[in-house]
């Protein structure tokens, strides 16, 4: 009955576009992933546990992961606003906020990095002002969360925004006829039904701020125990030649991430 | 025969979806496989286009075995539920798609579009593209696209489906005058009995991938073959053998039901072949109550409620309720001038006919 | 349907007015004021310097291999792309879902691992990576690495654009293009293909603006070295790490504009098509359901 055309044998064109395509994905993808499975297993256990518990290595996957949390935990309120704002109401330049909404997809992110120092920087009025109030954020852990907000701020945006566009209104009007305010009509039928695209939005956006490097780079400062992520400090172990210490911290991150997209579309699945 | 069908079986995993289906269908006539969702009914119809391939089983088309044949080469037109317009091309470009696929020279191909836009009454909307037109639009375009390459078999997919019910109405009378026209062998699948009987030379009526019944429309309302069938054309009252014979009946008057001992069977009898009166007349006739009584327009339900308790319901004209002036409430007698008996261990089937 | 907008301006609510402008001023802060202290910056010694910064011999090194990436990049995974989404769609075989998810592990791997997944698997001290060298054909720290990076980080791009517009259409109309007597090739470059060419379209331009913009991978990768695998934002980063901000500022305009310009003009141009073919007003019609059908944003 169901359009199961997919039922048919494939015919042989199909079959080589299969094949070749699974190939690509393989070269691509799935052998360099493979390599550092191989390679780590090489490496053996203890020699990767003994890298992650480094004090720099663990300091700099706590702050990476904290720094995430902070991000997402506010990214959650400010997305959803800009999404209900932009869904809902209609006021002047709410064409240009739309499409600008996408602009840290676009930008590249070191350029989002330097952007953030143009305005927040030590060499800039915004900036002094900050540091005057000793609030320094430049080339501090804040900084960080900085470069997060505005390289994810998309995510919760444009996953709640098509929601809350096609929501049915007439489960609100519902609630407004039985006599429920708009705090309660918000709170008890219109956040239920948002749940599964913040939280996806939500998913997204720690599993990409765990892997930010380019905009954190500029921004953080790059001190040890202090503003470096996990992600620098992979990189700076590449650098110094220490492949096993930036496998071991990358398999952490890797994990980190996987488990909170899968967890977040799981989640996401079952309130939908 | 245009269409041939033999043996044909196709499983989906643990469902089988078509289980040993053949018929036949003759050149130039307008059959349809009638059935509920799940029958197999589209699945029959794609794998006659190519789409499907059967498990087992063989497929013929105009006198040449097509079951290997590749859909580009079967000679059908295909018209889906979903119109399946190219939504990318205007109306004209979407009919002449076929004729370029055959490398017909242009004057040739504006020819052939100009004529079947003017049967399918378009000609004024050549230029649009498929977003701009009403469903019904859409589907006679769709209609037109298929046939423009003039194909040995048209195959129609529940064609008038997704469609508002008038506009599915015209729809139907329309078709039917272009098949009158054009003659060419159509198989048309639908769920609607209404739709088959109107539309349809044939039916054939399809459950759980086999086929039930296949014949006339009319023969097989009057003469259903099973339960199924006799449930699936039409409304239908079912009873069962005890509220019959256990009613109290005058002796004089038995009613003479073919009912062989056994109470495994199932009796059936369409509303309208059900008779009401205020009292008991010369014919056998049960005793009931008015439960509830439902001027339709011209016609008037009446529910009734036997005395063990089954519910029945009866059409009359509604001239004939205001001249016996029925109430709700009122007992009054009911008598069967038609009723089918299917016996479920035998399946033996019985018909008494009264005629009055 | 979409369901009629509330609530516009004249009876708008003191609390929904201080919603508005609390988003407002948060965009202001985060994304608007950063993208206009940049622009400022790069323009505060005048627009003739910024232009002469631009036409600095290692600038424009950096931006042709830029492009030559950017274009080796996106040819093959548009291509590549296209196949995957048609295969991933319209075929059903075992290891599907693994290829669903394989497909989608990009996203989920920071730019800086997915470089040094690289250096592990062709780097110099690497069996493959040796003896590819050995051949003439060495990866890491030249062209083919940095390709294969900027592969590896755009690679569910096009696919997850493409995917979903195939899954919506459905397969009605290649079929009844199959019963018209079209073979697979005439199916797909005269019904397929255009039916995704926006999908196609709008996942390019992520894959360019990707490209342009990839840093973490290069920068593991390239080993950085000027005038030979020195990209545009390697470039940046250069001139960050010289105390030459000038240049980053430049550099990183010049990027930024390009990448969302791409993505602006595409989405205008996009809307105006799509209105043709998915759903104009004057549809006459209201049973059929007008559904915008939308590429999947992510990066």
């Amino acid at each position: 009955m169901s359009s199961t055309s997919a039922d048919r044998p494939v015919p042989l064109g199909g079959l080589l576009l299969r094949w070749s395509c699974l190939s690509y994905l393989g070269v691509v993808v799935l052998f360099p992933l493979t390599a550092v499975v191989i390679r780590a297993l090489s490496a053996g256990p203890v020699r990767l546990w003994k890298e992650i518990v480094n004090p720099f290595a663990w300091h700099a996957i706590r702050l990476s992961l904290t720094t995430a949390l902070v991000m997402v935990a506010i990214s959650v309120v400010t997305g959803t606003a800009t999404a209900w704002v932009l869904a809902r109401y209609e006021f002047p330049g709410k064409g240009f906020v739309n499409a600008l909404v996408d602009l840290p997809f676009a930008v590249p992110t070191i350029v989002t990095g330097l952007m953030l120092v143009a305005l927040f920087g030590p060499s800039s009025t915004l900036g002094v002002v900050l540091s005057g109030f000793g609030l320094p954020v430049i080339y501090e852990q804040s900084g960080i969360v900085l470069a997060l907000l505005f390289v994810c701020y998309p995510f919760v945006v444009r996953s709640v925004q098509p929601v809350l566009e096609n929501l049915d209104p007439a489960e609100e009007e519902a609630a407004a006829t039985m006599g429920a305010g708009r705090w309660l009509i918000f709170r008890k039928v219109t956040l239920p039904a948002l749940v599964p695209s913040i939280v996806s939005g939500a998913g997204l956006s720690f599993s990409r701020a765990l892997g930010e490097f380019g905009s954190v780079v500029i921004v953080a400062g790059n001190r040890p125990l202090s503003t470096k992520t996990a992600p620098l400090y992979v990189y700076g172990e590449v650098e110094g030649f220490n492949v096993d210490g930036a496998m071991a911290v990358s398999l952490v991150l890797l994990t980190c991430s996987l488990i909170s997209l899968v967890a977040a579309s799981k989640l996401a699945e079952r309130q939908g | 025969m245009d269409i041939v069908v033999r043996n044909l079986s196709k499983r989906y995993g643990n469902f089988q979806a078509i289980d040993d289906v053949s018929f036949s269908i003759p050149g130039g006539q307008l059959v349809a496989l009638l059935g509920p969702s799940g029958s197999g009914k589209s699945t029959i119809l794609r794998a006659i286009a190519g789409l499907e391939t059967p498990d087992s089983g063989s497929i013929e088309l105009v006198g040449e075995d097509a079951t290997n044949l590749p859909t580009q080469r079967r000679g059908i037109g295909f018209v889906f539920q979903h119109f399946a317009l190219f939504r990318h091309m205007t109306v004209r470009q979407n009919v002449a798609f076929g004729l370029e696929i055959q490398k017909l020279p242009k004057t040739e191909i504006k020819e052939r579009v100009d004529e079947l836009l003017d049967l399918v009454q378009l000609t004024a909307f050549a230029e649009r593209f498929p977003l701009q037109l009403s469903g019904g639009q859409r589907q006679r375009v769709a209609l037109a696209r298929a046939l423009a390459p003039k194909p040995r078999v048209l195959l129609l997919d529940e064609p008038f489906g997704a469609l508002d019910s008038k506009v599915r109405e015209e729809l139907r009378l329309w078709l039917r005058r272009l098949h009158d026209e054009s003659h060419v062998t159509s198989l048309f699948v639908t769920h609607d009995q209404q739709e088959a009987f109107e539309v349809c030379d044939q039916v054939v009526v399809l459950n759980k991938g086999k086929i039930e019944q296949a014949g006339p429309p009319q023969e097989l309302y009057e003469n259903p073959a099973s339960p199924f069938v006799t449930e699936f054309l039409g409304q239908v009252n079912i009873l069962r053998p005890e509220t019959i014979l256990g009613m109290d009946l005058d002796d004089e008057k038995p009613l003479p039901v073919p009912i062989p001992g056994s109470n495994s069977g199932t009796i059936y009898v369409r509303p309208h072949d059900l008779e009401i009166c205020r009292t008991r007349g010369d014919l056998p006739g049960w005793p009931a109550l008015i439960r509830r009584l439902t001027p339709l327009g011209w016609l008037a339900r009446v529910e009734l409620t036997l005395p063990d308790g089954t519910s029945v319901h009866v059409q009359i004209t509604q001239a004939t309720s205001r001249e016996l002036g029925l109430e709700s409430g009122q007992e009054v007698y009911v008598r069967p001038r038609d009723l089918k008996f299917f016996d479920h261990t035998t399946e033996e089937s019985g018909v008494v006919n009264y005629v009055i | 349907m979409k369901p009629p907008k509330p609530a516009t301006s004249p009876e708008m609510t003191w609390p929904q007015r201080f919603l508005i402008a609390a988003v407002l001023a948060w965009f202001g802060l985060l994304i608007l004021g950063p993208a206009v202290a940049l622009v400022r910056r790069a323009m505060e010694p005048g627009i003739g310097r910024f232009f002469a910064k631009l036409a600095e011999p290692d600038a424009i090194e950096s931006l042709w291999l830029t492009a030559k990436i950017t274009a080796a990049v996106t040819v093959c995974n548009t291509i590549f792309g296209i196949g995957m989404a048609i295969v991933l769609v319209r075929q059903r075989f075992w290891g599907r879902r693994l290829m669903d998810g394989v497909l989608d592990l990009p996203f989920a791997v920071s730019p800086v691992i997915a470089g040094l997944m690289l250096i592990i698997l062709y780097g110099p001290r690497s069996t493959i990576g040796s003896r590819l060298s050995d051949m003439g054909l060495p990866i890491v720290y030249h062209l083919p690495g940095m390709i294969l990076a900027g592969l590896f980080v755009t690679l569910p791009l096009v696919v997850r654009s493409v995917a979903p517009i195939l899954e919506e259409v459905g397969s009605d109309q290649e079929e009844v293009a199959s019963t018209l007597g079209a073979d697979w090739w005439t199916t797909f470059r005269k019904i397929t293909l255009p039916t995704i060419r926006w999908g196609i379209a709008y996942g390019s331009a992520l894959v360019v603006a990707r490209s342009l913009g990839e840093f973490g991978a290069l920068l593991v990768v390239s080993g950085n070295i000027i005038g030979r695998t020195q990209t545009a934002t390697l470039y940046v980063h250069d001139q960050v790490e010289s105390f030459e901000p000038h240049g980053a500022y430049v550099m990183s305009t010049v990027l930024a504009g390009l990448s969302f310009g791409m993505l602006i003009a595409l989405e205008a141009v996009r809307n105006r098509t799509h209105r043709q073919e998915y759903g104009a007003e004057e549809s006459q019609d209201p049973s059929v359901e007008r559904k915008t059908i939308r590429p999947t944003r992510r990066h």
